[in-house]
């Protein structure tokens, strides 16, 4: 590949890419993300490439591999181009057809369409903008993710791509950029929400001739996938955003820290980075601008709290990734000692829109505090889970209900976890709070990297507490009492809560180790632990007390605190619950009414899935005795069923 | 994932050679050296460490902390397939603590654990990202979606 030496070669040869692409070639366009394919996506490309060469239309027709377009709940999925027609929950088989319909008879093929729930008639929507969830976003940048094939820059140029980084090089001043990435008042996307332009302009002050600037890719909250989608569909836009940074602050290395758990983003990225250096976006003399950058990638081994940024930069230094004491913060003395500047994947992302289309694109979007769009890992008990990327200040309730399609099964909604293991549950009657950085603080949640967990009535509010505390004492590095200390002593109180063992007094020491840990810890892992302790004790209180005093949990989720118990009048010893129970606790046979022995069941909760829903014989009890099994010669049914006789 | 051979030996000498090469000895790529040797022999063995401690120049002791603080290390050897249960806060709310208890009574280990006979390792993971799927299990890289106690024995049974 030549090397790019100007801007204006940068648009002649872009312009070339576009001229030889024909816009009403056919192409299927077919997600790749890690969610598609752990449903099957490579097979549906295979099957559909090879089938395009089985029908002779091999030139004729594209078979792209993109990256996530985020509707992850009906993947694997695909879009047709030109004429945008999506497919939902698509097989292998479906290939033949998907070819010789719709790419030749240009004929759409109804049952793969995305069927609109709840209407009377069957309504079907063909274009994948006009389905809901797409329909309620604004995606700015994670619109481009089906556009592209992740591992080809040609079609990052040919949607534009580089074109802000040859703006930043050669028409605008480092000081230029700070100001313009100031005034456009973006918000560091990581958790904190801290204004990006003044942490530049920090790293840009500080005189010494290394700087180091870093993207954080090391996504630990579990149930968020923003930065993943982002990196490994649209790795390009990422470096661009980088490298775009690294000459405002002048720095002339860069880093990627990823997790290793994302392996594809790993690859992609590892890709992206080698392309651009060939392209010449990457290296010495980029563009001809005189500037120099070259971006390193670092894989981390697994640890929560990496994620910080103080712990990263050890962990970028070979180190164990504990934090240190801020000040001195790392845009004067980060990695190696040098000013750094570290901003998070969709951070980065978001510089070279505002280049392109100035500050006010992003300031026209949001709310006073918060501006520009924010992308929501939306999971848990919601009927669309996926990737959704919407303005700042849309309400939760618009995001679950009207992107996110509602609760499955008609259950009832109690709860929406934001901000990961930092953040907290906020309930039903907050749900018409806008969502940005200072709301979702007030009602004791954060926006944080953007993980948004729905939970119905099937979820118990102490267990979801004393999971996020096991998870956190898990991942606490040890180094400072506070957090190693405080975590454990909550968890083991939330445990013993959960297991029955709660006592009077419990809550209030709750709050007061919860006040001592955030107070008092060294970062933010540690400071924020409290928060899904603080905000369950607040809005689920009689959830806490009915574990204590009633020894009850009323989402039936506690395991020492329910049993699962089969109504006698109700079974029809129908053998169901028998054969598939996995700890052989269920006693019965054929015509004799099923009994659940106590001692044995693991409480797993086989036996209350599988009876049929006509019977509904087997019910689960929380803080009442099991009633005493039927006497043996009382549990023959035969007789009862005319059929038997 | 491919599917790579077990070996409970230490892997040879030469190819920890290759990849402290590819880092130029640089003690600061420590942690990309081990990760290395980890996806390649799928644990560390004392001798493996030995050697990457004198070639790299740092003290076992540091090589120690750092295969103990970071998730990715073993230290003992992995059985044949490897079982993740995805424990991430979407995967819990929809039953992965069920799951996972009933995929230790089946296989008769806790997660970190390998079985006597090294056919399986279990471990339990923080997130997948691919939450549509949850309850998710993954056997040695194939995924196993919307798992539920009794299908867990199912896929479990299918592996030798």
């Amino acid at each position: 590949m030549p090397r790019i030496n100007s801007p204006a070669e940068l648009e002649a040869f872009r312009k070339d890419i576009i001229s030889k692409r024909d816009p009403d070639k056919p192409c299927i366009a077919v997600c790749t993300g890690t969610g598609c394919l752990a449903l099957g996506a490579a097979h549906v490309v295979t099957a559909l490439k090879e089938e395009v060469k089985k029908q002779g239309l091999k030139t004729k027709v594209d078979v792209r591999e993109t990256g996530c377009p985020g509707f992850c709940e009906r993947g694997p999925l695909l879009v047709i181009y030109p004429e945008e027609i999506c497919y939902l929950q698509m097989q292998p088989g479906d290939a033949q057809e998907i070819v010789s319909q719709t790419i030749v008879a240009k004929k759409v093929i109804d049952r793969l369409l995305y069927v609109v729930p709840s209407t009377d008639k069957d309504e079907k929507i063909v274009q994948e903008s006009e389905i809901p969830f797409y329909k309620n976003q604004m995606r700015n940048l994670i619109g481009n993710n089906i556009k592209i094939d992740p591992k080809s820059i040609d079609d990052y140029l040919a949607v534009g791509g580089y074109s802000a980084l040859a703006k930043a090089l050669c028409q605008e001043t480092p000081e230029q950029l700070v100001n313009l990435v100031k005034s456009s008042n973006l918000r560091g996307r990581g958790g904190a929400g801290f204004p990006a332009g003044i942490k530049w302009e920090f790293a840009r002050k500080s005189a010494d001739k290394t700087k180091y600037v870093i993207v954080n890719a090391d996504e630990g909250d579990p149930g968020a996938f923003m930065d993943r989608a982002l990196l490994e569909g649209n790795p390009h836009s990422v470096l661009e955003g980088l490298t775009i940074g690294a000459y405002a602050i002048g720095s002339h290395e860069g880093y990627i820290y990823v997790r290793q758990e994302y392996p594809l983003a790993v690859e992609n990225a590892g890709i992206a980075i080698k392309q651009a250096e060939e392209y010449g976006f990457l290296g010495k003399n980029i563009l001809g601008s005189g500037f120099d950058f070259t971006i390193k990638m670092h894989q981390g081994a697994g640890a929560f709290v990496c994620g910080e940024e103080t712990a990263l930069l050890m962990s970028l230094e070979g180190k164990p990734g504990e934090p240190r004491p801020r000040p001195p913060y790392p845009a004067v003395k980060g990695l190696w000692g040098k000013p750094t500047n570290i901003n998070n994947v969709e951070t980065w992302a978001n510089i070279p829109l505002i280049i392109n289309n100035g500050p006010d694109f992003l300031t026209s979007i949001g709310t006073e505090g918060s501006k520009g769009t924010k992308i929501f890992s939306l999971v848990g008990k919601v009927n669309n889970t996926g990737l959704v990327e919407v303005p700042m200040g849309i309400t939760l309730r618009d995001i679950i209900y009207k992107v996110g399609g509602g609760i499955p099964e008609g259950k009832k909604f109690k709860a929406v976890q934001t901000g990961g293991p930092s953040g907290g549950c906020i309930p039903e009657e907050h749900l018409d709070i806008k969502v940005d950085f200072d709301e979702l603080a007030k009602v004791g949640a954060i926006m944080g990297s953007g993980g948004m967990i729905v939970m119905d009535e099937d979820t118990c509010m102490v267990d979801v507490a004393r999971y996020f505390l096991d998870f956190l004492s898990d991942e606490s590095c040890g180094k400072c009492s506070p957090c190693r200390e405080g975590i454990r002593q909550m968890l083991k109180i939330l445990t013993n809560i959960s297991e029955g063992k709660g006592r009077e007094g419990d809550i209030e020491l709750l709050e007061e180790l919860a006040e001592a840990t955030g107070d008092a810890s060294l970062c933010a892992l540690g400071r924020t632990a409290p928060n899904p302790v603080l905000s369950t004790i607040r809005y689920f209180r009689d959830e806490y007390e009915a574990h204590i005093k009633e020894k009850r949990c009323p989402a039936y989720v506690c395991k020492e605190l329910i049993s699962y118990y089969i109504d006698p009048d109700k079974c029809k010893a129908c053998m169901i619950c028998l054969r598939k129970c996995p700890a052989q606790a269920i006693i019965g046979g054929k015509n004799q009414i099923h009994v659940i022995d106590q001692e044995k069941c693991t409480k797993c909760g086989t036996c209350f899935e599988v009876c049929p829903d006509r019977f509904g014989a087997v019910t689960r009890l929380s803080g009442e005795p099991v009633p005493s099994p039927i006497p043996e010669e009382a549990r023959i049914i035969a007789g009862k069923s005319k059929k038997d006789e | 994932m491919a599917n790579k051979k077990v070996s409970t030996a230490a892997m040879g000498s030469s190819k920890i050679d290759k990849i402290i090469a590819k880092y130029q000895g640089n003690a600061g790529s420590l942690i990309q050296v081990l990760l290395e040797i980890q996806s390649e022999n799928r644990w560390l063995p004392r001798e493996a460490l030995d050697k990457v401690s004198k070639k790299l120049k740092v003290p076992l002791n540091r090589i120690q902390h750092i295969v103990t603080f970071y998730k990715a290390f073993s230290l003992v050897p992995k059985g044949r397939h490897e079982v993740h249960v995805c424990t991430g806060t979407a995967c819990h709310v929809r039953g992965a603590p069920r799951l996972l208890d009933s995929v230790q009574d089946l296989i008769g280990i806790r997660p970190g654990e390998t079985d006597l006979d090294l056919k399986f390792s279990l471990e339990t993971v923080n997130c997948l990202g691919c939450c549509a799927l949850g309850p998710v299990m993954v056997v040695d890289g194939e995924y196993h979606g919307k798992m539920a106690p009794a299908k867990s024995e199912e896929v479990l049974k299918s592996y030798e």
